[in-house]
């Protein structure tokens, strides 16, 4: 445990008045306060050490204990001992911004020097918000699933609904850094990177996809066996099927996010594949229909 | 049913030992949204958090309501920006991993 000089944590002189103490703390407290250093641990930190050492020197009877021991601050237990079994002990007025009476984010030499029950005002802050991004497959995102994520060390299993979108942000309250003086944690903010790694183009709710077929079942119909995300389906092909027509496949989209059963369509684009490498008697074939055609 | 899941007012001011005109001049800046039922005032749950920090802001800091107003578009840049640079060290990971 080591001496702290709250007089260099806050600037000042130790001749300082109670209204340079005051200031030097509002100016200090202004730039390091958690609120206004959002997921900066340093200025957390940095904020604790400034709050002690106003806690400390703007307390009259505080500061005059810390410049009586000064460096033997050691000596203040027994001064400590010999006060409690005068009775002496818990007469601070205590009174807290959020009701808050713990000491845990005081230093050891505070509570050396003051005991436990030395602070007379503390608020109390809400711990910092975490971010963390999540990559989830299309496939993945298709369902809903259970996922373990990785969180400041600690692993954290969370329910992904099926429909999430990539870009969405979900919050898992009180999964963030734990708080100042008792209060309460920060939420951990997720979002989610929807990696495609199908062939189907998503656009919300539906999806898209281009589905090749040949020149023959274009022309005269046929069925075809085709991939959703739901697994393969058999679909008929009407004849004279045209090139780049676009047809509708209801509920075969991407489920709607929270609304279990519901689901979006897909809508499928026919492209016609005309044969290659013909042989001499489809040259023949093709000849005689472009004739029957004029 | 609706007031069920609202935070009074007032309760906050007795809780948080602030006064009322506190919370009329935030509403004015357009910092925060008081719903009024039946005479009562009322506070959005999700917005708590926020309304403690203006109080911590203008109570703890000595900032008054053109400052927190001020700080309060900033901070919000200053998220968004953070999200900017997570979600591009992300990617450019990607890129340095692959």
């Amino acid at each position: 445990m080591e001496f702290v000089d709250y007089y260099k944590i806050l600037g000042v002189d130790k001749k300082a008045t109670e209204v340079q103490i005051k200031s030097a703390y509002r100016k200090l407290a202004r730039k390091h306060h958690p609120d206004l250093n959002p997921n900066d641990k340093e200025a957390h930190k940095k904020f604790q050490q400034i709050n002690e050492a106003n806690e400390v020197l703007s307390d009259p009877e505080k500061r005059k204990k810390y410049d009586q021991h000064g460096k033997d601050w050691q000596h203040a237990d027994q001064f400590e001992k010999a006060r409690n079994q005068q009775g002496g002990q818990g007469n601070y007025d205590e009174y807290g911004f959020s009701g808050t009476r713990g000491n845990e984010d005081f230093s050891d030499f505070f509570s050396s020097l003051f005991g436990n029950s030395g602070r007379s005002r503390q608020t109390k802050f809400r711990g910092q918000d975490y971010n963390a991004e999540l990559h989830v497959t299309l496939t993945s995102a298709y369902k809903t699933h259970q996922q373990t994520i990785t969180v400041n060390g600690k692993n954290l299993r969370i329910t992904i609904p099926a429909g999430i979108e990539n870009g969405q942000v979900i919050k898992l309250k009180e999964h963030g850094a734990p708080g100042v003086n008792g209060g309460p944690m920060g939420d951990l903010y997720i979002t989610f990177v929807i990696d495609n790694n199908t062939m189907f183009k998503r656009d919300k709710i539906d999806v898209h996809t281009i589905v090749k077929i040949d020149l023959y079942t274009a022309v005269l119909g046929g069925e075809i066996t085709l991939d959703t995300l739901s697994g393969k389906i058999k679909l008929k092909v009407t004849p004279e099927m045209q090139n780049g027509t676009k047809i509708r496949l209801k509920g075969k989209g991407f489920p709607v996010y929270k609304q279990e059963g519901i689901f979006g369509d897909m809508f499928i684009t026919y492209e016609v594949l005309l044969p290659v490498n013909l042989t001499e008697r489809q040259k023949e074939l093709f000849m005689e229909l472009s004739k029957l055609s004029k | 049913m609706q007031e069920q899941h609202l935070i009074s007012a007032e309760e906050f001011c007795i809780h948080h030992e602030v006064e009322f005109s506190f919370i009329n001049s935030l509403q004015q800046f357009g910092l925060i949204e008081v719903k009024t039922i039946e005479e009562d005032r009322f506070i959005d749950p999700e917005k708590l958090t926020d309304l403690e920090k203006f109080v911590r802001l203008h109570y703890d800091l000595d900032i008054n309501l053109e400052g927190i107003e001020a700080i309060t578009y900033l901070l919000l840049k200053v998220k968004q920006l953070q999200d900017d640079i997570s979600l591009l060290k992300n990617r450019l990971s990607l890129y340095e991993n692959a």
